[in-house]
């Protein structure tokens, strides 16, 4: 049974698109079939962390006015055969999404992939909710500051009022993954702690990715960090959370500040 | 077209297959409406007596009586129209003749006459009392989240998770919350002062109580994280600890 994860958190630049994508790659490098779907119809961009700008023929926007069929439109990854993305369009606007258009190609994807990861567009209207329309789980994007954690909350509302799933009088799945999380400035103080976010929002959390060079790095050479720098802390944080998606029992562990004894001396000298 | 299909395979599938019918018994009691010349006259005063009880007639079945209405009567071509216009939902009519050429235009609904007579029924008089308060609380098991909206005018909320930033809990009587009071509580909105708030960690956003409200700026900061109370003392949202 396919499952149709959406990516979403109301506030903008807390990563969304980084995280479909690296959890995209990661979900697919544990062997199943995935797509990710970029929905932010006239900013898209999921394209370009996936590498794929160059290849983008036929849109989302397309297949549902029906001027291409989907498979005309899916990108296969070129590293991992099994990952396909279905890009938004850049030249038109949100509108250009209807309920019906949209329910139609999610029933097609779902029969061709065991995986549907959805980008949603920042924001709480149309464009986020069809992205979150007919999810069966949903990943919510937090940072450990006020503004971000207070939309999230938002979002969640939504999720458990507007969604099909929600209609039908389920309960979704909500999985917490903390993003850009520094834990220098955690240790200060600087931020919420992972605790303050947990109790305020009071969902499970899925894995807490730290604040890092390697995911800047990998969105500019176009790979997802799962797949660009595997070995690095985020990448890693990425893989747990995926495979935490799947089903697997392993505890969540809270990035703490690592220091080589350089910079240790480095730092007492210069205090 | 796979309905018309699913249909006739199960038309001749095996009776001993088919699924039981279930049929049950539902009674609803009609209101017989009796209208009397001047029908104009009449509406007027049906308006008034809606007016005092608004929503009594909203979806309840009516019978029409026109036993007393003769057909010559003026404005009784218009008269269904101006019913049905008044959200009054005819669903049968008796004591009249459909042939007559004044019904011409009527929407006659079929059915429903004869039936056993009830007593006269009471149309309640809000305009002279609220109704009572019913004595229900809703309790509500989840977090309220960031742009929620909570309204219950009926009696208590109890809230088991926390109210967030930006959600907002409005009642008729008191307020429980027993995780975080982060937003809005608003209580006593059908103007009772002795309504209260209570919360287990109080950081609520604004406060009210029958009108009378506090801002999270004017609130004494010693309270706040702690549980707490709000009351209305003197006409003064009063903030208590909770021990």
């Amino acid at each position: 049974m396919a499952q149709v994860l959406v990516v979403t958190s109301g506030k903008g630049g807390v990563g969304k698109t980084t995280t479909t994508a690296a959890l995209g790659a990661a979900l697919a490098k544990t062997g199943k079939s995935v797509v990710v779907v970029d929905f932010d119809v006239g900013l898209r961009n999921l394209d370009l962390v996936m590498g794929a700008e160059r290849r983008v023929v036929f849109d989302l926007v397309n297949v549902i006015q029906g001027d291409a069929k989907l498979a005309q439109a899916l990108i296969k990854d070129k590293r991992l055969e099994n990952l396909s993305l279905l890009p938004a369009s850049q030249t038109r606007d949100k509108d250009a999404l209807t309920a019906e258009g949209v329910a139609k190609v999610m029933a097609e994807l779902k029969e061709k992939f065991d995986w549907v990861v959805c980008d949603s567009p920042a924001g709480i209207e149309r464009g986020a909710q069809l992205a979150m329309a007919h999810a069966d789980q949903a990943v919510i994007v937090t940072n450990p500051e006020v503004s971000s954690v207070r939309d999230s909350d938002r979002i969640i509302g939504m999720l458990d009022s507007t969604t099909e799933k929600a209609k039908a009088g389920e309960k979704m799945p909500k999985h917490l993954l903390l993003t850009r999380y520094d834990p220098a400035r955690a240790a200060r103080g600087e931020m919420l702690s992972v605790d303050d976010v947990l109790e305020i929002l009071s969902i499970p959390l899925i894995g807490i990715i730290p604040e890092s060079q390697e995911v800047l790095s990998a969105s500019n050479v176009g790979a997802p960090v799962t797949l660009a720098a595997p070995d690095s802390a985020p990448a890693r944080a990425y893989m747990e959370a995926a495979r935490r998606l799947i089903g697997e029992k392993i505890d969540v562990t809270v990035p703490t500040e690592k220091k080589g004894l350089f910079d240790w001396l480095f730092k007492r000298g210069a205090a | 077209m796979s309905a018309p299909t699913a249909n006739s395979s199960s038309a001749t599938a095996d009776p001993g297959t088919l699924p039981r019918i279930r049929a049950g018994g539902r009674s609803f009691l009609a209101l017989v409406l009796t209208p009397e010349a001047p029908l104009d006259v009449w509406l007027e005063a049906l308006d008034v007596q809606v007016s005092r009880s608004a929503g009594f007639f909203a979806g309840k079945p009516i019978i029409l009586d026109l036993s007393l209405v003769a057909p010559d009567t003026e404005g009784l071509a218009d008269f269904l129209p101006a019913l049905t216009g008044r959200g009054i939902h005819v669903i049968g009519i008796e004591g009249a003749d459909r042939e007559e050429p004044v019904f011409a235009s009527w929407d006659w609904p079929e059915g429903f006459a004869g039936g056993r007579i009830s007593p006269e029924a009471d149309i309640p008089d809000d305009s002279v009392e609220p109704p009572p308060l019913a004595p229900g609380s809703l309790v509500i098991e989840e977090p309220v989240r960031s742009g929620q909206q909570i309204v219950w005018a009926e009696g208590d909320v109890i809230v088991l998770g926390s109210v967030a930033s930006g959600a907002e809990v409005s009642a008729g009587g008191s307020i429980h919350v027993y995780g975080t009071l982060r937003g809005r509580a608003i209580a006593g909105i059908v103007g009772r002062p002795d309504a209260r708030i209570f919360a287990r960690v109080m950081e609520p956003e604004l406060l009210a109580i029958d009108g009378f409200y506090a801002i999270a700026e004017e609130m004494p900061a010693a309270l706040t994280g702690k549980p707490a109370q709000a009351m209305l003392v003197d006409e003064t949202l009063t903030l208590r600890p909770l021990t």
